[in-house]
């Protein structure tokens, strides 16, 4: 089955997944990122590889903080942005999601930022796109459904290469609702493609997924089992309605079992790192203490998401 | 008007026949097979050489989408593409809008088909007043109206104690029932089989074993009721060992496959193509084997085409989103034959799981071709490819995740009571 | 074809020096374009009198031939470890030719800051310019056929050497 986000030329096209991607573009693309760091600190924070391209964000879900930093990185590339809030309405006024697609190339789109709730709504983008001739038009997945958020997992790949250089002599642990998170898919196969050889996911049996260890993980229930000698702890998001109920009894339990707590991150190799995706649900899946500590490298994470951004779309953009 | 159907191979499963034979219709019957009658003359004669004459298939479940669907598709177009793939008889259930739990409304559906004179259309009443899973439907009125069972289809029936006392209901009368054996609390909000696929892919997910806790509480029902049930799409490999077993130990059911199953496992959803959004899910490989052994040993005993035509807009979502269903009368012949040729079946048993094994279920005196049964038949070649396009398709459904295709089993005449309704 | 034999690295380099001593301010900041630019300022820093800070710059991010040929797969970091604003710069490249490399390294500068002045200083002049830029301190003029491109290497013991290639590999602009 052919790589839809790879031209026929292997060049790449769209941003879809990191599942499939060859390590050769993961390593251009942090590779690209590199001199994007530095502008930020110049004072002027803009080259001008996008002028007069139209980038349009458009979120079907939520998300201030995903879409600020893509709208950041586009417009340091000197893009035109555009944000589109779609949420549940135009959906209810009866416009398809190709329509709404349709719509924008008639105005000039030449990028695409998706967020969508639903697992393949950037790959259907994607086809709609090549089945009506529209190859010059790219798509960058956001965040779909709870399949994918490549510039988060490349961004993630970035700073632990930036902290820790060589994937192939690591083990990282990634913490919490695997389940439900595209994060840690993506996280997961940026890992395995640049030969990580010991990648775990620690969590309860209602989040994680059936047959995760075919995605190349081993599996961890006992946490303290599974950060022993990690070089990278990656703690995710416990989202809000997952916290009572039938998946998890309470946001207390899970923190007890599952939160990372200065304690617990002495198992943790000395000069492990700790990631987080950002937003923080603090005393649930992370102590304060360990948030702002000296192994945290949260912030960091977001001036690196910045640059692999605009790495992602000069790449796309600069592709014939 | 007096047909000959000239120098084809008679296959008629039921009655274990493969030979060559000419078939002779009259008055809408098969006047004879093999010799002409004393008198013969005929007053059309259809050439068969090297096509395969069999039985009219006939489908158990088709979706017809009348009333309340017309936007999708229409009886007419529908039946037409029920003839175009030799489909003479269908079983077509109840999740109409609104569903068939009215006489009236089946009366109707009943007298639309007869008029449009094509295939014989045989509605499935709904077990419960709309479908709500709440109160049981006059299936006497209903039977006399012309329902040939009740089901469920796939809406939610997950009250036991309505559907025991539904059981207990048919049971007396002797009516059969069809179920859908899917948990409906284990199933919610799922659209994949829970896999590696589904979970790589991040589809929310219904288990094998929401298919077997159903299939457990069905059979110790029937076997409480000893209610006539027949089980509507088995998907797994755990669900055909029970159906397997439960045949063994002597319980009044039958179970069907759909064709899609028979042919497609969840890795065949690629990068999210909707067109293999089913229900029930496409399952994993394991599931797809067992279903394959399942209908050579006869534990499954009929494929069905679970024609579903959706239009285009519904189809075009992500994965999730977009309607379940895919359109398959024109295609339940060719992927029967290309099953049967991969699995080295004799073409006996694989038609007969489309044409005498139905009749059985179904309690149609059809399905068959021996001299004074209806003239219902099937001729095709079975060497000829077709690739499967839109156009080609009769159907309005366009939706089928065998699109671009090359199929084996081109249908060239197909008679419904003796009166040539199609021909290629 | 050439009009000339192909001058000698490090003769040429000696005269570029030559010219530039005591001719650029004695604050000059040299800034040089990667990669053969950069290599030259760091033996024109040596081989100058004075102190003269060294930059380096990739132009990759404001080359004009971007929407034709993309993003070249091999980036550096741009790195001016001094205040642009103000200073007195000279940008260093190894071949100068149709002068749209100098062009994105003068709007990259701009990005920085505001220099006082900019001076230019190239190893090689091959004419063929597309834009009206002039180099202030030549090393050597040579005149090359358009299908082919000069090409400055540095060996391992840090030796410059130029060479002739057919056009296509990256051979300055």
């Amino acid at each position: 089955m052919n790589n839809p986000q790879l031209s026929a030329d292997g060049e790449l096209q769209h941003l879809l997944t990191l599942e499939g991607l060859p390590a050769e573009i993961i390593g251009r693309i942090l590779d690209t990122a590199v001199p994007f760091v530095s502008i930020a600190e110049r004072e002027v924070k803009k080259v001008p590889l996008l002028r007069g391209k139209t980038v349009f964000n458009l979120f079907f879900e939520n998300s201030t903080r995903t879409r600020t930093t893509f709208e950041i990185a586009a417009k340091r590339l000197s893009a035109d942005v555009i944000n589109l809030n779609i949420g549940v309405s135009s959906a209810t006024k009866g416009e398809t999601l190709l329509d709404t697609i349709d719509n924008l190339v008639a105005m000039n789109a030449d990028m695409f930022i998706v967020r969508h709730g639903e697992s393949g709504a950037p790959h259907l983008i994607a086809q709609h796109l090549w089945a009506t001739q529209r190859q010059h038009i790219h798509v960058i997945n956001a965040g779909d459904g709870r399949h994918g958020h490549p510039t988060q997992g490349l961004l993630d790949l970035f700073t632990i290469r930036h902290y820790k250089h060589d994937f192939r002599e690591l083990t990282i642990a990634i913490v919490g609702d695997v389940l439900h998170s595209r994060v840690a898919r993506s996280l997961i196969h940026g890992l395995t493609t640049l030969g990580t050889p010991e990648v775990r996911v620690i969590g309860p049996q209602t989040l994680l997924p059936t047959a995760v260890e075919s995605l190349g993980v081993h599996v961890f229930h006992d946490m303290r089992d599974g950060l022993a000698g990690c070089d990278v702890v990656v703690m995710l998001r416990l989202q809000s309605e997952r916290m009572k109920g039938a998946l998890l009894p309470s946001a207390g339990e899970f923190f007890k079992h599952y939160g990372l707590t200065v304690e617990k991150l002495r198992l943790a190799k000395p000069d492990a790192i700790v990631m987080h995706p950002g937003p923080m649900n603090r005393g649930v899946e992370i102590d304060s203490a360990v948030a702002d500590g000296t192994h945290s490298v949260i912030l960091p994470q977001v001036t690196f998401g910045i640059a692999v951004r605009m790495a992602v779309m000069s790449i796309l953009a600069g592709s014939r | 008007m007096r047909i000959e159907i000239r120098g084809g191979r008679l296959i008629d499963p039921k009655h274990g026949i493969d030979r060559p034979a000419s078939v002779y219709v009259a008055a809408g019957k098969v006047a004879a097979i093999g010799d002409a009658p004393s008198g013969w003359h005929a007053d059309r004669v259809l050439d068969a050489t090297r096509l395969v004459v069999c039985p009219g298939l006939i489908d158990s479940s088709a979706r017809l989408r009348e009333p309340g669907f017309e936007y999708k598709a229409t009886l007419e177009s529908e039946v037409a593409a029920a003839i175009a793939g030799g489909v003479t008889s269908l079983a077509c259930p109840p999740d109409t809008d609104p569903p068939l739990d009215e006489p009236g409304l089946v009366e109707m559906l009943k007298h639309r088909a007869r008029s449009l004179n094509q295939a014989h259309v045989y509605p499935i009443g709904a077990l419960t007043v709309g479908l709500k899973g709440e109160i049981i439907t006059e299936m006497g009125e209903l039977t006399e109206a012309g329902c040939i069972a009740f089901s469920h289809a796939d809406a939610a029936l997950a009250n036991t104690q309505v559907l025991l006392r539904a059981l207990q209901y048919a049971a007396t009368f002797g009516y059969k029932v069809w179920l859908r054996p899917q948990d409906v609390h284990l199933a919610r909000g799922g659209v994949a089989h829970d896999g590696e696929v589904a979970t790589r892919l991040g589809l929310p997910a219904i288990p094998s074993f929401a298919e077997t806790i159903a299939l457990d509480a069905i059979f110790e029902l029937v076997r409480a009721t000893g209610v006539q049930v027949h089980l509507a799409r088995i998907s797994s490999h755990d669900g055909v060992a029970r159906v397997r077993a439960a045949k063994k130990a002597g319980l009044p059911v039958t179970c069907d496959v759909a064709v899609h199953h028979v042919h497609l496992c969840d890795v065949d959803i690629g990068w999210f193509n909707a067109h293999c959004h089913l229900v029930p899910p496409l399952r994993g490989t394991r599931d797809r084997a067992a279903l394959r052994t399942g209908l050579s040993d006869g534990t499954v005993d009929l494929i069905c085409s679970d024609h579903t035509p959706v239009d285009d807009d519904a189809k075009q979502l992500p994965f999730a989103e977009a309607e379940p269903g895919a359109t398959a009368l024109e295609l339940l012949l060719p992927l029967t034959l290309k099953w049967a040729r991969e699995e080295k079946l004799p073409l006996t048993t694989a038609l007969a799981r489309i044409t005498s094994d139905p009749a059985r279920v179904l309690g149609l005196d059809a399905g068959h071709l021996a001299a004074g049964a209806d003239a219902d038949v099937c001729v095709f070649d079975p060497e000829l490819h077709w690739r499967v396009e839109p156009d080609a398709l009769r159907s309005q459904g366009k939706n089928t995740p065998f699109l671009g295709f090359e199929l084996p089993g081109k249908v060239r005449f197909t008679l419904v009571g003796g009166q040539l309704v199609h021909e290629s | 074809m050439t009009g000339a034999p192909l001058p000698d690295a490090e003769l040429a380099l000696g005269r570029l020096a030559d010219k530039m001593r005591g001719a650029v301010a004695f604050d000059a900041k040299l800034v040089g374009i990667y990669s053969g630019g950069a290599w030259l300022a760091e033996r024109l820093a040596d081989m100058l009198d004075g102190e003269h800070p060294v930059g380096y710059i990739d132009v990759s991010f404001y080359r004009d031939d971007y929407a034709q040929k993309g993003l070249r797969a091999k980036l550096a970091a741009t790195s001016i470890p001094f205040e642009v604003t103000g200073s007195r710069i000279v940008l260093i490249d190894d071949v100068l030719y149709t002068g749209r490399s100098v062009r994105a390294a003068i709007n990259e500068l701009f990005d920085y800051g505001r220099p006082e002045s900019i001076e230019l200083a190239v190893l090689i002049d091959r004419g063929g310019r597309e834009l009206p830029i002039e180099a202030t301190y030549v090393g050597a003029r040579l005149a090359v056929a358009r299908d082919v491109s000069v090409v400055l290497q540095r060996h391992l013991d840090g030796r410059l050497e130029l060479s002739l290639e057919p056009s296509g590999s990256a051979g300055g602009e």
